[in-house]
């Protein structure tokens, strides 16, 4: 049996979201732009749909914008509000160190167009500093991007305090939530944020489905051109089925939410008290820290981490590092990295992620399983990429 | 068996995967990113340009996605800059004409690779090398040639030990290229038709000397080009422009064609003269790998093989152990290796430093070592 602890990475789909995304494959495939029943048809799972993800982070669904997932909406976010601001002559930036590259590179990329962006880092336990974020943001910030949690150890940043800050100045402040939604409750409001991203396939629901919500009043230009869908935020066909399925998800995520965050907690502290005890030389990265409950980020000392991934899946679990070395690079994690982790351990890092179907008895699995692979790489004369 | 199969994403260690897979045993398909060939523009964008690397591990994936094995792609970069790129520079700088696929397959694959392999409670890696493997009843492995012998692959495998022979499997070493091929078609491997690599991988373009001195600028060091009688003739850029043999590129005006006799690369000297004065009948070549058996204590006749496509000549080698220590480039061997005496029964053209004599009896594979003079 194949143990699946990588729900950071992505989740299955929930058999009731794959039910209801199969009806609507088949039944509902009007265009939801069309005036007659068959658009009408799909206007209306769009708007059912569109209210159970405004509820999951307490928006309404009238701010909700469709998109093709979590980087669509990242990318809508930063570059739409970048040109709808431009005019006013802000030209600057703000973001964090542990940002997905969804965020990091459209920033990189608006820098190469002339904006001036400030990388603010974060402290050894995996948080911004919301003074430093003060201190970067001035009066010529158009907007701030700060992810709610982060994908590689799960560090909750403090949003409210940070979004606060950009106001006070006059920015826009955009939240990439995408590792927080359906794990964590989420309020907009309280909050305080102007445009938040989610991408449903983090919480059980299809790939290719996300949205961004903006509050209502927030301006901006969509880098998509085309028909007016999701009010001319979003051009081009809305892929019902999928959106369909985000719907769904985001209905049952947050049903779920209050008697699976606490299990996934207690299994994860199981998960790490089992791993430091029985494999030596391990550190945690991110404990200190408030953190989404099914997430753990592990060094293990003199194991690179490529190669213990290997071992692990040969052994039937699917974990990950927090560098994405699918390609064959071995590029640190720049989470890890920003945290000020020396070298060898960013190279050494496992993160755990679990999920709706794990239990126990898969802990335990990992705890017998983990520490003779290690012993063994260990034991090698050599170890990639390090002697 | 559980086997790791090393794939490159060529045509022989996708059909050797594929065997293996259908043999019923346990594969695991590993391909080693050795070389990141992408630039980092100024701009900070990387552009992938000619890098044919990501194209033949994208390949491998493919075909252990079409046999149904997993695949991973493990990053040896520094290993195979420190064990490879390091050698081929170096040899280069020292007036030698390296052989890298040899250190990749004794210092890499047979080696860290292997290990890995062991790790993962693998019995065997296997390649798409064509040789093949016997145990005998005494319990020794012996090297032979592979069946097709225009593709024979051995010359580059002369250094395995008796330890990594034993742990290294061939599974295409008893075909030919056209019955690979078959089996790739058969298979329905998408790589089927794919042509042979020829040149060095991790030099696309094939400008040695220009990856030397990006490596190793000081290697740009001006000589001269002088005849056997010390007459200078000409200047050159640097020794690392130079092999054995070599006709063009000598920027020389004459009347018959010139070769490259010798390289100095102490006093940066090219020295040249015509095709008769390539032929020797004697080299002496340093740390010997014995595969057959215990070394031969007296001469002993045999096949030797001066390059890869070089026919094996009859010639009398006789091993002794090294005193010296040290060969070009500063390298220090083992106490216990072997220098080995050949001498030839009629002159070889071009025997170059750094390329490695293979002795062979018939098909099989007695040893090796690297060229030194």
């Amino acid at each position: 049996m194949r143990l699946y602890l990588d729900h950071n990475a992505t989740t299955p789909l929930d058999p009731l979201v794959a039910d209801r995304m199969a009806q609507a494959l088949r039944d509902v495939w009007g265009n939801a732009s069309s005036i007659h029943h068959f658009g009408q048809q799909a206007k209306g799972a769009l708007d059912l749909a569109r209210g159970n993800v405004g509820a999951l982070i307490g928006g309404d669904a009238s701010e909700i914008v469709f998109t093709a997932g979590g980087t669509e909406s990242d990318n809508l976010a930063i570059r739409g509000a970048a040109e709808a601001i431009e005019p006013s002559g802000r030209k600057h930036l703000v973001t964090s160190a542990i940002e997905h590259e969804a965020v990091l590179n459209t920033m990189k990329a608006l820098a190469r167009r002339g904006w001036r962006v400030t990388v603010v880092p974060v402290d050894a336990t995996g948080i911004v500093s919301v003074d430093r974020m003060r201190e970067a943001i001035t009066d010529d910030t158009a907007l701030v991007s700060v992810m709610h949690a982060n994908n590689e150890i799960g560090t909750i940043q403090p949003i409210a305090e940070i979004a606060a800050a950009a106001h006070e100045r006059g920015a826009l402040f955009h939240t990439d939530a995408v590792q927080s939604a359906g794990k964590i409750p989420i309020d907009v409001r309280a909050l305080g944020v102007d445009m938040l991203s989610i991408a449903g396939h983090k919480f059980y629901g299809p790939k290719g489905a996300g949205a961004l919500w903006m509050k209502r009043g927030v301006r901006l230009v969509s880098p998509v051109t085309g028909g007016k869908q999701e009010r001319s935020r979003r051009a081009g066909t809305e892929n019902v089925p999928a959106l369909v399925g985000l719907g769904v998800a985001a209905e049952l995520a947050q049903q779920k939410m209050a008697a699976e965050a606490p299990r996934l907690s207690a299994l994860r502290d199981r998960l790490e008290a089992g791993v430091l005890s029985k494999v030596s030389n391990t550190e945690r990265n991110g404990a200190a820290a408030p953190r989404v409950p099914n997430t753990t980020n592990i060094s293990i000392d003199r194991v690179e981490a490529e190669s213990l991934l290997i071992g692990l899946d040969l052994a039937g679990i699917a974990v990950s590092s927090g560098s994405a070395c699918s390609s064959g690079t071995l590029e640190p994690s720049h989470v890890l990295k920003a945290m000020g982790l020396p070298h060898a351990r960013t190279l050494g890092s496992i993160r755990f992620s679990l999920g709706a179907a794990n239990t126990d008895a898969d802990v335990d699995r990992v705890i017998d399983t983990l520490p003779p692979i290690v012993e063994k790489l260990r034991s090698l004369t050599t170890v990639g990429g390090r002697k | 068996m559980r086997i790791v199969v090393a794939m490159s994403g060529g045509v022989d260690s996708s059909v050797a995967a594929a065997l293996l897979a259908e043999q019923g045993h346990d594969v695991i398909g590993v391909s080693m990113q050795l070389y990141d060939n992408s630039q980092v523009t100024e701009s900070g964008q990387r552009a992938f340009g000619t890098c044919c690397t990501i194209d033949d591990l994208y390949d491998a994936r493919r075909v252990a996605a079409t046999i149904g094995i997993p695949h991973y792609i493990v990053n040896f970069e520094s290993q195979f800059g420190e064990h490879v790129i390091a050698n081929f520079v170096r040899e280069y700088v020292h007036g030698r004409t390296p052989i890298p696929c040899s250190h990749c397959n004794s210092d890499l694959k047979f080696a860290e690779l292997l290990d890995r392999a062991k790790a993962y409670d693998a019995d065997q890696l296997a390649t798409g090398h064509y040789a093949r493997i016997e145990r005998d009843a005494g319990g020794r492995y012996h090297l032979y040639r592979g069946a097709d012998n225009s593709k024979d692959q051995t010359y580059f495998l002369f250094s395995l030990t008796q330890e990594q022979l034993s742990r290294a499997a061939f599974p295409v070493g008893h075909l030919d290229k056209p019955a690979v091929r078959a089996h790739a078609e058969r298979l329905k491997l998408h790589v089927t038709q794919k042509p042979d690599s020829q040149e060095i991988c991790f030099v696309p373009d094939g400008d040695y000397a220009k990856f030397v001195e990006r490596r190793a600028p000081e290697a740009a060091r001006a000589g001269t080009v002088v005849d056997n009688s010390g007459r200078v003739l000409g200047t050159h850029a640097g020794v690392h422009r130079f092999t054995i043999g070599q006709r063009k590129g000598l920027g020389l005006s004459s009347s018959e064609p010139l070769y490259v006799l010798e390289i100095k690369p102490e006093s940066a000297q090219v020295v040249v003269g015509s095709r008769d004065d390539l032929g020797r009948t004697r080299l002496t070549a340093a740390d010997v790998n014995w595969i057959a058996g215990n070394a031969p204590e007296d001469w002993l006749r045999v096949g030797a093989q001066i390059r890869h496509r070089h026919v094996a000549a009859p010639a009398r080698i006789r091993l002794k152990p090294d005193t010296t220590m040290t060969m070009a480039g500063g390298v220090r061997l083992q106490a216990d290796s072997l220098r080995a005496q050949v001498e030839f029964d009629t002159p070889q053209t071009a025997i170059t430093p750094g390329q490695a004599v293979v002795f062979y009896d018939g098909d099989e594979v007695l040893g090796g070592g690297w060229i030194n003079s």
